[in-house]
């Protein structure tokens, strides 16, 4: 798991570390209660090697990359893409695809957006 | 003036309008936009993560192809915009994506960046001109009270993008003020719609847009524009029906009277 | 050939531990002109220079190298050392093999071999030297404070205490400063103006103190003891010496819409004004922005009212010249603009408003006549929140400064406490990221705002505010909570950060005193020299320096005075002989020394020499006045043909040294 702590922060480019604690990802986060994990704890807790849990984690598929945090933050530490990373760490595995195409047709309604569904498949699979 | 084109997927099938009355008035403007022939997909979504490569290809194909014609690229679908200024970005600073990007290619002169990549409003702004394009309006929507809903992509992150304040953007209300409408200024216009959750998590989606509404509404606004079809499926859609939502292109028709001649 | 004594320190284990000082000293005796070589424990103590001066005395030496730490510890320690004995103090040169050598290394092998060969330099130097004397500049015994906020105010107090003249030059059409806008003072809350004024009179009325007001600091000349400044008096387009003051005038101007900048723009003054009642001086002073009368030539409402007569509106800006022996900067500061952190919707809705704005709504003076109502619409706010580190903090780039702005957690405490005491009916939030209160009675004082007056302290920071139907939606986080927290305020309150006032980069290029990126002034030493500029006879005063409170103001502008005191007592000043002279025989007269001079030491002369067949040629050459060269050596690096020479660094000295370090 360690290493693959060193991969998320590397594939991320985002050093924990300039984080100054301050919350404003958090407070800037408007998916905050649809996640388990919040984004000022993706940075703790990859800090501090507790990569695991955040694999695990739902919230990780209810970070809308709106990029609020990002924005918002006074040290650029930058958590959606720490987020995208713990994300990618799952996803990536074998058999860990968040989505898949037999799950479509039932998600399509007349006017959902192609764009919709690409971005899903994008985000969601590997 | 002619610049490249770059539509999109959605704009093609779903986002017809924006598309539709995109082309016409720029047309009426004296603007050639010229699609840019066979292109792809630009990707969907900005890969955030440094070893994603291969998601960003289709991007410089599209990129590399404008640059071939020697013409600025023009986007005008937010996502689409969003992804395919990111990559320009990476492709001419990132050494690392450029080197691999362009293995994958092979193309005849490797792409480093070179195309300048435009938003449709970026078009307005800087080459029509805000105040030539008031002089252009035929029908001005003198009295409306329009809230401006940029969403996320436009502007975050702002130092990639370099589209406008990322928390106090002004394009769109000098847009609609040319227009000759009202500008209503609200909070919310640059808080995420609810995004792409729609399919993971509809209620959540639903809360996020009506969140956004409820603020224009709040704040005087009688119609909200914008320029994602994410977001007008959001908003529309899962938003509660409080205020009508339309493509900002539609706006532009109607104002220089293209929409009601092509009717 | 100089006979030179080698002295090698050991500075305790500081040298000798990482540096052979026996090998050292050793392979220094077989150098040319070496007569005398050791080393000691201590070369700096008594014992240590009693033995450099016994040798000096023994040896006849004519040359001392000494092997110890930097020159900047302790080469005046040496030369004076070795002047008693006799030797001429330029005489003497420090080959700093501690910070430069035993301190960067752990092999003593290398160390040594590198102490060997910094020594082996400084021979080589010794060599070439020659004795100096330096000269003396007088002393004008008059000093400049730039900046007329409660730090320019207590550094003149001061100065003027010592029987010594002092100008104040001030921008704004009165003193005060920032201080004059603020409320009540942590941690004892006392009204700032029942504290302020007196010492405002005091300086009007004490004689030794010149107030220029409403006047720019426009050129400096000179230097250290000799300083010529070019003052700008603004036109204010009434007479100083005539204006009583009444008023009347303020009254009577029928433009009645300028934003009042004494208020930060909440309400409105007109276009003749006098800042506030307690100004000093107090006179009023015509904005030429708004003027009717200056601007279309139609109006005279405020000279038919004047009795005094005091209205002139053919007053021109008049500029100044006065000599002074030290300067003070202090030039103060600003809170940053909010135009960057609109997250906080501070452009979109009058009720969220900067910490310096909220002092003016809770101030008797203020536009709400100190009953704390919504800019919006005048309402009784019952929910505040308080938001700290709105800009500070940040990892550069355009928005935001890097350093924490350190007043921020008391004045917000203090705006809290004071919010809960007048109107107990309220709920007040205060997000903070850390609480920093050091300082005599400050932790108490945030204690008290939690403990007694009941203010919510929350750990987070706020992501988002909306306006909506008149409240202000607030987004935040609440750390230690473990929620995401929405709070209806009615206002919002932003800590900005603070950063040096715009007027202070010229001025330091004026001064050529050094500033940080963030463009506070640098100090000569930051724990031992604090309130001296590196340029001599330039001093540091406020928060021209960096973020400070009142209570740390007013001691530093004191200390700055008592180091402006200790220079204007002396007749005289030693100069620093190591200037620059020109070569006449080889100077071409081609002004590139003179551009790149930044103390204006360098004039041309045109001068006669002697050409071939008794014939005369006229040439222009360079001349250095050594009383105004401060020995930087700009111009014998930029000098074509070589014809500058620094004394003391000549270019043969320092070649000398290059080629001993290559041997």
């Amino acid at each position: 798991m360690s290493d693959m702590t060193e991969i998320v922060k590397r594939i991320s480019g985002v050093n924990p570390r300039k984080c100054m604690k301050c919350g404003k990802c958090s407070g800037a986060c408007p998916a905050y209660d649809e996640m388990d994990y919040h984004p000022h704890q993706f940075v703790d807790m990859v800090e501090n090697g507790r990569l695991e849990e955040l694999m695990n984690s739902r919230g990780i598929y209810m970070c809308l990359s709106c990029f609020a945090c990002l924005e918002r933050c006074p040290r650029s530490v930058e958590p959606s893409k720490l987020i995208e990373a713990v994300r990618l760490a799952v996803v990536r595995q074998q058999g860990k695809n968040h989505l898949n195409p037999e799950q479509i047709p039932e998600l399509l309604d007349e006017e959902l957006p192609q764009q919709a569904i690409t971005s899903a498949f994008r985000k969601y699979r590997k | 003036m002619t610049y490249s084109y770059f539509p999109g997927c959605t704009l093609k099938t779903k986002g017809k309008d924006l598309d539709i009355w995109g082309r016409a008035s720029m047309e009426a403007l004296g603007v050639t936009l010229e699609e840019l022939p066979q292109w792809q997909c630009c990707g969907a979504v900005y890969p955030q993560a440094k070893d994603e490569i291969a998601a960003k290809l289709s991007s410089v194909r599209a990129l590399a192809s404008a640059r071939d014609l020697g013409q600025d690229l023009v986007t005008l679908c937010s996502a689409c915009h969003h992804v395919i200024k990111r990559v320009n970005r990476d492709m001419a600073q990132d050494e690392y994506i450029r080197t691999r990007a362009n293995n994958y290619l092979n193309l005849e002169t490797p792409y480093t960046g070179e195309t300048k990549v435009l938003h449709y409003l970026e078009v307005l702004r800087d080459a029509v001109g805000f105040d030539k394009l008031k002089e252009q309006v035929k029908k001005p929507l003198t009295g409306r009270k329009i809230g401006a809903y940029y969403g996320c992509l436009l502007l975050r992150p702002s130092k990639e993008l370099e589209f406008d304040d990322p928390e106090n953007p002004t394009i769109i209300e000098d847009f609609i003020r040319a227009l000759g409408a009202e500008p209503v200024v609200y909070a919310m216009r640059n808080e995420c719609c609810g995004g792409y959750t729609t399919l993971e998590n509809k209620p959540y989606a639903a809360r996020q847009a009506g969140k956004v509404l409820e603020n224009a509404a709040n704040c005087g606004a009688e119609e909200v524009i914008t320029a994602c079809p994410l977001c007008m499926y959001n908003l529309k859609e899962n938003g509660g029906g409080r205020l009508p939502v339309r493509y900002f292109t539609e706006l532009l028709a109607e104002a220089l009277g293209v929409k009601e001649a092509e009717a | 050939m100089q006979k030179i004594g080698v002295f090698v320190c050991w500075c305790g284990s500081n040298i000798a531990a990482t540096v052979d000082v026996q090998a050292v000293s050793d392979a220094l005796a077989k150098e040319p002109g070496v007569v005398f070589s050791t080393n000691y424990q201590y070369m700096c103590s008594q014992a240590g220079q009693d033995m450099i001066q016994e040798k000096i005395r023994e040896f006849g030496l004519t040359g001392v190298v000494v092997c110890s730490c930097s020159p900047r510890m302790h080469e005046t320690t040496f030369r004076k050392t070795c002047e008693k004995a006799g030797l001429n103090p330029y005489m003497v040169e420090i080959a700093n093999i501690r910070e430069q050598c035993s301190w960067i290394h752990k092999d003593k092998e290398t160390g040594t071999e590198k102490a060997i060969i910094l020594g082996r330099a400084a021979i080589a130097k010794v060599q070439l030297n020659a004795p100096l004397t330096a000269g003396q500049s007088p002393v004008v015994k008059r000093a400049l404070v730039i900046g007329g906020g409660i730090a320019g105010i207590q550094t003149a107090l001061d100065i003027a205490d010592a029987g010594f003249p002092v100008d104040i030059v001030e921008t704004k059409p009165t003193i005060g400063g920032k201080m004059t806008q603020i409320d009540k003072t942590f941690p004892t809350l006392d009204c700032a103006a029942c504290i302020l004024t007196p010492k405002m009179v005091d300086a009007a009325q004490n004689e030794n103190i010149n107030i220029l007001s409403y006047s720019e600091v426009e050129a400096v000349k000179g230097f250290v003891g000799n300083f010529s400044v070019t003052i700008r008096r603004k036109a204010r387009f009434v007479d100083e010496t005539k204006c009583t003051g009444c008023g009347l005038c303020t009254e009577k101007c029928p433009q009645k819409k300028v934003p009042n900048e004494f208020n930060l723009g909440l309400d409105n003054r007109r276009a003749i004004y006098i800042p506030f009642a307690q100004a000093v001086p107090k006179v009023a002073t015509i904005d030429p922005n708004y003027c009717t009368m200056l601007k279309t030539g139609k109006c005279g409402v405020c000279s038919k009212v004047c009795t005094a007569g005091a209205i002139d509106y053919q007053q021109k800006d008049e500029l100044i010249e006065r000599e002074y022996g030290a300067i003070v900067a202090a030039t103060g500061f600003n809170p940053i603009s909010m135009d960057k952190f609109d997250e906080f919707a501070y452009s979109q809705s009058p009720d969220v408003v900067t910490s310096l704005e909220f002092e003016r709504l809770m101030n008797a003076a203020g536009p709400t006549g100190g009953t704390l109502l919504r800019p919006s619409d005048g309402t009784h706010p019952h929910t505040l929140v308080f938001v700290q580190c709105v800009g500070s903090r940040c990892d550069g780039g355009e928005k935001g400064k890097p350093y924490c702005s350190k007043i921020c957690c008391m004045y917000t405490a203090k705006h809290a406490m004071l919010t809960r005491e007048k109107y107990p009916d309220t709920d007040v939030y205060v997000f903070y990221i850390d609480v920093r209160t050091p300082g005599k009675n400050f932790d108490e004082f945030y204690r008290r705002a939690v403990e007694e007056y009941g203010v919510h302290y929350i750990k987070g920071m706020v992501g988002k505010v909306v306006p909506e139907n008149g409240k202000l939606k607030v987004q935040a986080s609440d750390l230690l909570g473990g929620q995401q927290l929405h709070i209806d305020a009615d206002m919002v309150v932003l800590a900005a950060a603070i950063e040096p006032d715009k007027s202070a980069r010229p001025l330091a290029t004026m001064l050529t005193a050094s500033m940080d990126t963030n463009d506070f002034f640098t100090e000569a030493h930051p724990k031992l020299r604090p309130v001296e500029s590196p340029t001599a006879g330039v001093f540091l005063s406020g928060a021209c320096q960096g973020p400070k409170d009142i209570p740390e103001t007013v001691a530093q502008a004191g200390a700055a005075a008592s180091k402006v005191i200790g220079l204007l007592v002396k007749d005289h000043l030693t100069c620093n002989p190591c200037v620059a002279s020109s070569n006449e025989m080889m100077c071409n007269g081609c002004s590139a020394c003179e551009k790149v001079c930044p103390y204006g030491a360098i004039t041309y002369i045109d001068k006669d020499f002697r050409g071939p067949n008794r014939t005369t040629l006229r040439r222009r050459v360079a001349q250095v006045n050594p009383a105004v060269c401060q020995g930087c050596g700009a111009c014998t690096v930029a000098c074509p043909s070589g014809a500058m020479d620094l004394k003391g660094f000549s270019n043969a000295q320092i070649m000398a040294e290059v080629d001993a370090i290559c041997k």
